[in-house]
């Protein structure tokens, strides 16, 4: 009992630490906009990735649809926030009911079907949601996009707004990371796991594998929705055929590439794989040869990814720099 | 009328796809790797196809300058295909499905990637200029059917019997079944699985590149994405026909042509993809093996 | 106390045109040991899948007397988890554990239906949450013991020797809290000397937790000491049922082994 309580404290205090050391590096002007920009877009990413990785990695479902669930997110916040006025909080809020609402529904019949037969379907959903919302002229704008999406913070401080976005991102993230994290960890997460491991297995011990793999499919499309409710608001516009196939493939590259089954190396992943992007963009049109390459080279050469199926222990590091002070005495 | 005009224009249109599927079913069967790059195979086909033309253009008879097209593209996306094979599906044969699934996906953004930036094919739109003798259209009754749809429908009905014949009649072809039906029994039986897959790759991107030269002999603008859609919808094709059944990858193939066009024709150009996908999820969730697929049991 | 815990009636499969299990019956009494034998591809393990939902029935009927609430339910139209959770647990002739979980997880998850908190208390980390982990923690550790497995809980199950994971396997059904346990070939790859510990243990358990045990077993001579009635299989058909003197003795079931005689 107490042993857990030093264990949120320290987990609370360095994401707190991390929070200010970003947010006051921002404010003496070490990190600039663009690079404050590109960590809560980052952040972003890494919720859709995470969520991903809970229906991917933990569940062992491979989803390849996971742009459509974020679009919903993203198209049902902006359209709160622009249609009815309504503040930001519950229309992003909104946007991951509305997703999670929809991950049930496709969930409900797909879960199914197995490995690339569950790919291809997800995939197939995700390129649906993409043309039904080109095609909702009314309400999306259709191709020509959904423009002029307030933003988080608007007070004309460039810099005081991107530490204002970057903070609401990063509270998400730290939301999500707990409730994916804590529900791993957990009676029914263990059972969430264990469908990936073995399904006949898990069934055979009482379990109802399909329940666990609608609730994982439900939460994990919840937080691609709250991604994509938060997406809109920090880029302020939005396309249909942004969210496209590759737009789902980036963070089932960010999951594998951080290690499925890994929160920790998810949040590596996202961040390696947001700037990876970034800075390849000084080699102009031939930026995503060299991506392509990377990829392929990290699959074969690197197909664990960065974490594996381990995880980054703040607190079992602190233990350890603790007990070797302790034996130095 | 228009209905029939519809169906003559998508059985057309399905077996420029039942060749793509074809490609698909059969990698798939043998090493069970959705090749996503596969659709950009065609795009290869495409331009060898309109650099063949182009080099045909007037000095040589229309009919061999068709030929010269057919054999560039197949020849050339044959060598595409199987260095694809050796460099990044071979490595990852034992590993993560995962893996050899993001690598596909990989090869194929470097395909349409570097197809924008290589000098003789790049970025923008280029139009296909198809031998005068091939332009044109037949008037049957109330129907026409262009010389193009004639060429492709002919060309596809050739490849697709002597693809049949080939797997069922030669050695090299029990081979192939052999090895799609259980890879180490094959293995143990002394066939050389290397072989075997080199050559499934080998064909299935032969086929995909002859696809090619026809899709653009009917829709004659090309570019290096041209491979994405045509590419997903011959996959849907193949799963509809059960994937791993070449039969089953013609017909799927067809009616998925068909019904693009009776959804262009009829309801919505602009929905016409969802509805492939919508087929697709249909045909999963009420039967999962496909047309002509066999369901795999788990062994407990 | 002769109740039928659990009763097969004529069940049958069909595999595309092969009868692999044809008009089986069987009646477990509470308490009763009963193996399983035949020779290799009779249908043993498909006669367990068909028990358990695993593999649904072509035709035929089977009642399982719930450890609920005692009363015999027909497991027509059940899923296998929920037949499971009449009170049958299982292991698998291929060992099928969750590999890169812990030794204690594996434990944990079979108790997964006895849960009273919800996921939101799992997400809030509320008190009842927390004690009720500590429970199923607890009573894992409980049965981790009597396989002398304890000390081992962290480990990864793909880590543990080949003799601890077939024994993890039992520990595993045991924790759904069965009545009836279905034990496919327990004892499969394992010396004179650990399949005797393993015997033990069996007949330990089976007292402890008042157990009815159904036992796929190759080692005959096991399976005569140990089981009270045997039950033979032959191309999914049931050959002989008996007392193992009475087994031994039976024609049918000499032929099925060793063959015809030649003349």
């Amino acid at each position: 009992m107490k042993k857990k309580g030093v264990d949120f404290l320290l987990l609370l205090g360095s994401g707190l630490l991390v929070y200010c050391l970003i947010a006051s590096l921002a404010w003496v002007g070490v990190i600039d906009e663009y690079y404050m920009q590109l960590l809560s877009v980052a952040g972003v990413y890494i919720i859709v990735a995470l969520s991903l990785n809970l229906i991917t990695g933990f569940t062992g479902q491979l989803a390849l649809g996971h742009a459509g669930f974020m679009s919903i997110g993203a198209y049902t916040a902006a359209i709160f926030v622009m249609r009815a006025s309504l503040p930001l909080l519950p229309s992003v809020l909104l946007g991951g009911l509305v997703s999670a609402v929809f991950g049930f529904a496709i969930g409900f019949p797909t879960l199914r079907l197995r490995g690339d037969y569950l790919a291809i379907t997800t995939l197939g959903f995700g390129e649906i949601i993409r043309v039904v919302l080109n095609n909702l002229e009314g309400l999306t704008g259709g191709s020509a996009g959904l423009q002029g999406i307030p933003s988080f913070s608007d007070t004309g401080n460039y810099t005081l707004d991107a530490i204002i976005k970057f903070s609401w991102i990063f509270a998400f993230f730290v939301a999500t990371v707990a409730t994916i994290s804590n529900l791993i960890r957990s009676s029914p997460g263990r059972v969430i796991v264990s469908v990936r491991e073995d399904e006949i297995a898990s069934t055979s011990m009482g379990n109802d594998v399909t329940r666990y793999k609608m609730i994982a499919f439900t939460v994990s499309a919840f937080f691609a929705g709250i991604g994509g409710g938060l997406f809109s608001a920090l880029i302020g516009y939005l396309n249909p055929s942004d969210f496209n196939f590759l737009y789902s493939v980036n963070f089932v590259v960010i999951a594998v590439l951080g290690g499925l089954g890994s929160l920790t190396g998810t949040v590596l992943g996202g961040l390696v794989f947001t700037f990876a992007q970034e800075w390849l963009r000084v080699l102009g049109d031939f930026r995503l040869v060299v991506f392509g390459l990377l990829l392929i080279l990290l699959m074969i050469f690197w197909q664990s990814g960065i974490m594996g199926n381990k995880e980054l222990s703040i607190t079992g590091l602190v233990r350890r720099i603790f007990r070797k002070g302790g034996r130095a005495q | 009328m228009v209905f029939l005009q519809q169906l003559v224009n998508g059985i057309s249109l399905g077996s420029v796809y039942s060749l793509i599927a074809i490609g698909y079913t059969m990698v798939y069967g043998i090493v069970k790797l959705i090749n996503f790059a596969h659709g950009d195979i065609l795009m290869i086909g495409a331009f060898c196809g309109y650099y063949a033309f182009l080099w045909a253009q007037g000095s040589a008879s229309p009919v061999l300058a068709v030929a010269f097209a057919f054999l560039l593209a197949m020849a050339i996306s044959a060598l595409v295909g199987v260095i694809i094979e050796k460099t990044c599906y071979k490595p990852l044969r034992n590993a993560p499905r995962i893996n050899a699934l993001i690598t596909a996906i990989g090869v194929s953004i470097v395909l349409e990637n570097g197809a924008r930036v290589i000098p003789f094919m790049g970025p923008n739109p280029r139009q296909v200029s198809i031998p005068e003798a091939f332009k044109g259209v037949f008037a049957l009754g109330g129907l026409t059917i262009s010389k193009v749809q004639v060429l492709t429908l002919a060309t596809s009905l050739v490849l697709m019997v002597v693809l049949t014949a080939f797997v069922q009649l030669t050695r090299t072809g029990k081979a192939m079944r052999a090895v799609s039906h259980d890879m180490d029994a094959a293995q143990l039986m002394g066939i050389s699985v290397n072989r075997i897959v080199s050559i499934t790759f080998a064909i299935g991107a032969a086929l995909g590149g002859a696809a090619g030269v026809l899709y653009a002999m009917n829709f004659p603008m090309i570019n290096p994405y041209m491979g994405i859609m045509p590419g997903l919808k011959a996959f849907i094709a193949a799963v509809f026909g059960g994937i791993g059944s070449i039969p089953g990858a013609m017909i799927g193939g067809l009616v998925m042509g068909v019904a693009e066009t009776l959804t262009k024709g009829f309801i919505s150009s602009k929905l016409a993809d969802a509805v492939a996908f919508g087929i697709l999820i249909v045909i999963l969730l009420v039967r999962p093996s496909g047309l002509l697929g066999k369901s795999a049991r788990e062994k407990v | 106390m002769s109740i039928p815990i659990l009763q097969a009636k004529e069940i049958s499969v069909v595999f595309g045109g092969l009868r692999a299990v044809s008009d089986f019956n069987l009646t477990l009494m509470e308490g009763e040991l009963v193996g399983l034998i035949g020779p290799n591809g009779a249908g043993k393990t498909t006669v367990f899948n068909l028990l358990t939902g695993v593999t649904p029935l072509s035709s035929g009927e089977i009642a399982i007397r719930s450890s609920k609430d005692g009363k015999a339910h027909s497991t027509k139209g059940m899923k296998a988890h929920q037949i499971a959770r009449l009170g049958l647990g299982r292991t698998f002739q291929n060992i099928r554990l969750f590999k890169s979980l812990t030794v204690l997880d594996n434990l944990r998850i079979s108790m997964d239906h006895l849960r009273r908190t919800t996921i939101a208390d799992a997400i809030l980390r509320t008190r009842r949450f927390s004690a009720e982990e500590e429970a199923f923690t607890a009573r894992s550790v409980e049965l981790l013991k009597i396989f002398e497995l304890d000390d081992k809980k962290d480990l990864l199950a793909r880590n543990l020797p080949y003799g601890e994971q077939r024994k993890l396997e039992i520990a595993r059904a045991l924790a759904t809290d069965p009545k009836l346990l279905l034990l496919d070939e327990p004892a499969a790859g394992m010396n004179p000397q650990e399949t005797k510990d393993l015997m033990r243990l069996i007949a330990f358990v089976r007292e402890r937790f008042q157990l009815t045990i159904l036992l796929i077993e190759h080692d005959m001579s096991l399976v005569m000491n140990l089981c009270e009635r045997i039950a033979v299989l032959d191309y999914g058909q049931e050959i002989a049922m008996g007392t193992p003197a009475e087994i031994s003795r039976n024609p049918a079931v000499i032929k099925a082994y060793l063959g015809e005689e030649e003349i």
